[in-house]
């Protein structure tokens, strides 16, 4: 067998049995149905009222709406058995990265994106980093901490209470991921913001975070799903936890549960639009893209969910909270002036780099005594 | 003969399918775990260059300029981020080190060496060139070694992983203990009542047998958020030892989002694949030996023993391998309410098919944990003999 032949047998192979299984749990799609993949609930809700709705109106074309967990191994299998169902898909920064450094999704060209009202180019309107170039970034989400107001009063303030268990004790909620604990573990240790990449790039600098952590590790009850920490919050067994930005508003302003966040040292990160390479529809993929990108329909949908639209432009056209016209939506949002100046952006390309050896040297940590 | 023949026929769709679907399927992802030519694939300049070299000496101006070469072309190709990706695996941050290079290799100038340690200093050091070789090879060892705790280098040495990234071994132990005290307790708990089962008359034991079934039928999501809820510190259970004053309002229990919890939920949610092999199999010991055991003298217990127990035993069997194995694959329930300790190696390897994408690792740690599991049940057929298992 020549050299060649050999190194792809195996490639062939899985591709085909891929193929067999994609095809079999492959959904009854019409020729022209868009199939939009998003993370459920109240975001995919406030996707639908914001772009899908109106993009159905306008184009005659339906959309399929499929939910998913993030991740991006159902795209590989999709690509590697040349069998692709999906179109769109909502991706966090990441994921959205690695996928495209793997070929997994088409490139958007974002000369094509629509302007900003006062004509600025698309490139200048969105937020540094929220296009890439497989990826339009698409919402502003943060990762902050809460707690209960009801229970603790007077609440926390900055980071340094969430990891001071003298002043504050009792357990805390974490995600279990090296990613965002390590940041905010530096930012209480008193590093500066726009330098916590660069010290967690350093021996020292990892050291430092997970010391940090060490402080409040038999305190902490580690959380998987975003849906956790409100829970957690609200039946008491946590005082504090990092939860999704929006996650927390749905329990306060939509639930009336007496949840508050707390701005300082929320990681941003966008949420992104990405076509997977070799999408049955690309053409109508792009046109959907291009029409949520457009900052009216972007501050639509900050009306359903407390993430904030990818440019700036938008934002200014951010109104009131579409289940309570008093509640204002800007200073829920974390690209509101007061909390961009609390946040830090996420170095994607700095997890691109340490996330296998930093998750490794967490999860070892977990396990140690 | 021909009988024969004709009852082998018959299984050879069933073969066929469990070939195709299972077997093959298997394997071919296995193979992953050993073979990865991502590498050598995209960058046909710098692979033969770095096979040559012997991985110790200082790398030499040709190897540079072969690497120059690739990340023109791979830029050019847009295949850089694969290989990126694949180098960031032997060498944390190898990734925008090969993606920042490759962005300005077409504007390098000879001699390479120079010119690439000027632009990133890393390029002047062994262990990159020694991460590269690693990389650059069709058939590998890394993987492997990788989960199971070792280091595979570019100079063909294998130490043991920096102590502070040591994680797999302590999963793996952990999943044999967990599944292990899963198992346990399942016996313990599913014995009396697949007992009560096959004694009742007929009406109440199906009733009791669709109380079985019920949370058997119910998501695994559901049960499993269910004793989140019964086990928390303001719980069901919780509440219920402060009513009655077991226990007072501050120093209520901890049984969720740590080991406790996963045994529990493991154990529920488990349970059924125990009672319904043993109560195949007890329904089908006659009374009449248990009452002869008696008549001639013998006690309870030692009628129970020597008697009723082992005609019981392959039902045991069955139960105790059907629950073992299904444990070790368990990943979502320790994730939810594991806590600290609630990492299994399932869970790892669900990271790195899902999230970071190294399917490679996840073949090889998955093939870690078949060859495990086998060499249990090897070991458990030359205990107990497997062909003394019955499933009914």
């Amino acid at each position: 067998m020549s050299e060649v032949a050999e190194a792809w047998l195996p490639m062939r192979f899985s591709a085909l049995f891929l193929a067999a299984g994609t095809w079999l749990a492959a959904p009854d799609v019409l020729a022209g149905d868009l199939t939009v993949v998003s993370w459920g609930g109240a975001y995919t809700k406030s996707q639908v009222e914001a772009y899908h709705k109106p993009w159905m109106a306008r184009t005659g074309h339906r959309i399929l709406s499929e939910d998913y967990n993030g991740g991006v191994s159902e795209i590989k299998s999709q690509v590697l058995a040349g069998n692709v169902t999906w179109d769109v898909v909502d991706l966090d920064s990441a994921e959205g990265l690695l996928a495209c450094d793997e070929g997994l999704l088409e490139e958007i060209d974002s000369s094509t994106l629509p302007p900003a009202p006062d004509g600025a180019p698309a490139e200048q309107d969105f937020f540094e980093g929220g296009i890439g170039s497989c990826m339009i970034g698409t919402v502003v989400g943060a990762m902050v901490f809460a707690y209960d107001r009801s229970r603790l009063s007077p609440g926390p303030t900055t980071i340094r209470d969430f990891f001071d268990l003298e002043k504050f004790p009792g357990r805390r909620g974490l995600r279990r991921s090296p990613k965002i604990n390590l940041e905010m573990a530096l930012a209480a240790d008193g590093v500066p913001l726009d330098q916590i990449y660069a010290v967690l790039a350093t021996a020292e600098g990892v050291d430092r975070a997970f010391a940090r952590l060490d402080g409040v590790k038999d305190q902490v009850v580690w959380w998987e799903a975003g849906a956790q920490p409100p829970q957690l919050l609200a039946d008491g067994e946590v005082v504090m936890s990092t939860a999704y930005n929006g996650r927390v508003f749905n329990a306060y302003a939509l639930e009336g549960r007496s949840l508050a966040i707390v701005w300082d040292a929320q990681i941003l990160d966008f949420g992104n639009w990405a076509i997977v390479k070799g999408a049955p529809n690309l053409e109508l993929a792009l046109d959907f893209i291009r029409f949520a990108s457009m900052p009216e329909n972007m501050a639509v949908q900050a009306s359903w969910i407390s993430y904030a639209p990818a440019r700036r432009s938008a934002l200014e056209m951010v109104d009131t909270y579409h289940a309570n016209s008093e509640l204002d939506m800007i200073p829920h949002l974390p690209t509101s002036p007061d909390n961009m100046k609390t946040g830090i952006w996420q170095d994607t390309e700095f997890w691109a780099d340490h996330l296998d050896e930093l998750n490794e040297r967490f999860n070892a940590w977990l396990a140690g005594e | 003969m021909v009988r024969r023949l004709r009852a082998l026929g018959l299984t050879i769709p069933l073969l066929a399918f469990l070939f195709a679907a299972f077997i093959i399927p298997v394997l071919v992802f296995l193979w992953q775990g050993v073979h990865d030519d991502t590498y050598a694939r995209y960058m046909s300049h710098s692979t033969p260059v770095l096979e040559a070299w012997d991985g110790v000496s200082e790398p030499t101006e040709a190897m540079y300029a072969a690497l120059q070469k690739d990340l023109v072309q791979a830029r050019k190709d847009k295949t850089v981020g694969k290989v990126a990706t694949r180098v960031n695996r032997e060498l944390p941050g190898g990734r925008s080190l090969f993606t920042s290079t490759a962005r300005r290799a077409a504007r390098l100038e000879a001699p390479y060496r120079e010119a690439m340690i000027d632009l990133k200093p890393a390029w002047g050091r062994l262990e990159t060139w020694q991460a590269l070789r690693v990389a650059a090879a069709r058939y590998t060892p890394t993987y492997l070694a990788a989960s199971v705790d070792l280091k595979y280098s570019g100079d063909g040495s294998i130490r043991r992983q920096d102590e502070k990234r040591r994680i797999h071994l302590t999963l793996f132990w952990r999943t044999i203990e967990i599944s292990a005290l899963v198992t346990i307790f399942c016996l313990l708990l599913g014995y009396p009542v697949a007992y009560l089962l096959s004694n009742l008359p007929q009406r109440s034991t199906n009733l009791l047998l669709i109380l079985v079934l019920l949370p058997f039928w119910t998501s695994i999501l559901v049960r499993t958020t269910a004793w989140i809820a019964i086990l928390q510190g303001n719980g069901v259970l919780n509440d219920l030892f402060v009513a009655f004053g077991v226990i007072g309002d501050d120093s209520r229990f901890s049984m969720v989002y740590n080991r406790t919890g996963t045994l529990v939920a493991m154990t529920h949610i488990l349970l059924p694949f125990m009672i319904l092999p043993l109560y195949a199999v007890m329904r089908t010991v006659p009374k009449a030996y248990v009452q002869a055991a008696h008549s001639l003298g013998a006690n309870g217990w030692i009628a129970f023993w020597r008697i009723y127990l082992p005609q019981t035993l392959p039902g045991i069997g069955a139960g105790v391998v059907l629950v073992f194995i299904l444990a070790t694959g368990y990943y979502i329930t320790p994730a939810l309410v594991g806590g600290q300790d609630g990492q299994m190696i399932s869970n790892l390897i669900d990271f790195h098919m899902r999230r970071s994408l190294n399917w490679p690792l996840a073949a090889a740690m998955g093939f870690v944990l078949l060859v495990l599991v086998m060499f249990l049940y090897w070991l458990y057929d030359r205990v107990s003999g497997i062909d003394r298992m019955r499933l009914g």
